[in-house]
């Protein structure tokens, strides 16, 4: 092993920063790594409680090994395998979401009303939307029936419009003529369609509120369609308690998800003070607990409609079941709350 | 952060690393997942999503073929395409790993960009707008190709929606989704591993020595590539390595390519480290040597 340039000295050993380093914290590191990684594999609930009380310690100290390790020790390994460790251990310490009880429990109790609270300004703008759109076309179908067609999709009619009798558009209001087994099928369909338009209607805010105030828009025309095919009929009233027994919740909940995708348009076109991004991630954190509460009160309409409206049948049973709900679900939102 | 805009850089590859900085102080350096890693698990779970939805609608045809329960069926497909559409993502990333199953394979999770926690609302807002960035197109084109109406217009426009956001991330340097733009989130690359062995300790034997002249040839770039051919432990590699060093520093070959490399590295490395202590931190070959 001897050479005429590298000569061979007594065993000297060189010890580089590294090598100090490792011998006094790699068993920390260790221990921090076997902790983690069980909580990466199980849950937080898987650590004692002396596990559970050292885990920040070690991970405190394993961020200033990392500190220390760039500034004084070239050994990259080392280097990249405290960066991985610290990084994990961040983000089960501070990163990871609480657990789902607590997440439903925070959702309902102050997350979504307060949330449906900070766009009030924009459910007011949704609600004139749609009472003008159901006007505008409560106007347009009196005054020319095939408008009616022009507004209406052909599968959603379903034999109501203007052509059909006051006895069949009667049968369809108290579910007589209708076959029985489908209708809890045709429920869970209108709420998951529903459902989807909400996270549209959501989503679609992005483009600058356009599409959505199209979708509010259009949803009000519906109504009024609706609306102006029962009225000359003489049923505006008993139309009214079939609306308004899911109505008043589906109709709100709608409303809500599009409020929140004007919250969003709104905040990206206009970000006031705030950068554009950060004005966008303000807005779309809590927007989007609104519209995730607006998929909730569809759920609540879907039943309302499948259950509630085939066992209730008294008109006057509907109208107070709507208005509860629409009472209820106004003070559950804008009640005054500790701060 | 502003909003992405494009901005005349500075040359130099564009890196993934990303500063982030820890309540104590300290900066991770995190790696944001690239876009065709995102991608690979997106087509990763969409593919799971679809075979779920295959076993399920079959395994509900066989229950009504077996009951003739069509009701209860139908509401149990309804509701469970619903929530396969519309969970899939929020749920997995909602839970403890921020990650879908796609994303998990390909290493990846979700995390909020100012290092809080990620919340359920961040999460919603985040996959609401995959509504629009891929099922929305592509239902508004499966419905009009399947009523025959599709015409070319049509098609392109739906194309064109998609493409926008389709390659949204490919326009902003951080990789962001529409969705990531509006929850404030971003895509990191999970990185797992365990520490390599200490290349300089346990070594018993005596150790080479070099002269001044050997070791101020390098600085800490050629050090750490010294570092990987030595842990790479390719034959090829390291005769390369040790036949180049020994050439420009004029050691004769001893015939120990490994053992040679090893000794000038840990030489290297103790004379880089002290030159750091003293505040002068040579980063690489063409970089002053320190007299």
């Amino acid at each position: 092993m001897t050479t005429a340039s590298s000569a061979i000295l007594e065993a000297q050993p060189i010890l580089v920063n590294a090598t100090r380093f490792r011998k006094a914290h790699e068993a920390e590191w260790e221990r921090l790594e076997y902790l983690v990684s069980r909580i990466e594999k199980r849950s937080v609930a898987a650590l004692s409680d002396d596990d559970l009380l050292v885990l920040p310690l070690l991970y405190r100290s394993a961020l200033s090994s990392l500190s220390v390790a760039r500034e004084t020790s070239l050994d990259r390994a080392l280097i990249t395998y405290l960066e991985q460790l610290c990084t994990r251990a961040y983000f089960q310490i501070y990163g990871v979401p609480t657990s789902a009880l607590r997440q439903i429990a925070r959702f309902f109790a102050k997350s979504w009303p307060e949330a449906v609270q900070a766009i009030w300004r924009e459910t007011l703008v949704a609600f004139l939307l749609t009472v003008a759109g159901a006007v505008v076309a409560y106007l347009l179908v009196r005054s020319d029936p095939t408008w009616f067609f022009g507004i209406i999709p052909q599968g959603l009619s379903d034999g109501r419009d203007p052509s059909a009798s006051a006895e069949s558009l009667r049968a369809t209001l108290y579910g007589a003529s209708h076959k029985d087994d489908g209708l809890a099928v045709f429920a869970t369909y209108l709420f998951t369609h529903n459902a989807q338009i909400a996270i549209f209607a959501f989503a679609l805010g992005f483009a600058f509120t356009v599409p959505t105030i199209l979708l509010i828009l259009y949803n009000g025309l519906m109504l009024g369609a609706f609306v102006a095919v029962f009225v000359p009929k003489g049923l505006g009233w008993n139309l009214g308690g079939w609306l308004m027994i899911h109505g008043t919740t589906e109709i709100f909940a709608i409303i809500l998800s599009g409020a929140a995708g004007f919250r969003i348009g709104m905040a990206i076109a206009f970000p006031g003070r705030l950068s554009r991004g950060d004005s966008a991630i303000a807005a779309g954190r809590s927007a989007a607990t609104a519209m995730a509460g607006a998929v909730v009160m569809l759920i609540v309409a879907g039943l309302l409609e499948g259950i509630g409206r085939q066992t209730v049948t008294d008109d006057w049973s509907r109208y107070g079941i709507g208005l509860t709900m629409l009472v209820g679900w106004l003070v559950y939102f804008y009640m005054p709350r500790k701060a | 952060m502003r909003w992405p805009t494009r901005k005349k850089k500075q040359s130099g590859p564009a890196s993934l690393r990303r500063n982030f900085v820890t309540p104590e102080g300290v900066d991770l350096k995190l790696e944001l997942g690239g876009a065709g890693t995102r991608a690979a698990a997106f087509m990763l779970d969409a593919v799971i999503i679809f075979v779920v939805l295959i076993i399920v609608t079959i395994v509900i045809v066989t229950l009504f073929v077996a009951s003739r329960q069509s009701d209860a069926l139908a509401i149990l497909w309804l509701i469970g395409f619903f929530v396969l559409r519309n969970g899939w993502f929020t749920l997995f990333e909602m839970g403890g790993r921020g990650a879908t199953p796609g994303k998990r394979v390909m290493g990846l999770r979700v995390v909020a960009r100012d290092g809080a926690r990620l919340t359920g609302g961040a999460v919603i807002a985040r996959n609401a707008m995959r509504e629009i960035e891929v099922f929305l197109p592509l239902s508004f084109l499966g419905a009009q190709a399947a009523e025959g109406t599709a015409d070319a217009f049509l098609t392109i426009f739906a194309l064109c929606w998609s493409g926008i956001f389709l390659f949204f991330p490919l326009f902003n340097r951080d990789r962001l989704r529409v969705g990531d733009l509006i929850a404030g989130t971003w895509v990191v690359r999970t990185v797992t591993g365990s520490l390599g062995h200490d290349l300089v300790a346990g070594k018993e034997s005596a150790r080479r020595t070099f002269s001044d002249a050997a070791l101020s040839l390098y600085g800490v770039y050629e050090l750490q590539t010294l570092e990987d051919v030595l842990r790479g432990g390719r034959d090829d590699a390291i005769a390369t390595v040790a036949w180049t060093i020994r050439n420009k520093a004029g050691i004769a070959d001893d015939g120990d390519d490994f053992g040679f490399l090893s000794d000038y590295y840990a030489a290297l490395c103790a004379r880089l480290e002290r030159g750091l202590m003293l505040g002068k931190r040579r980063e690489d070959k063409f970089a002053a040597s320190r007299g």
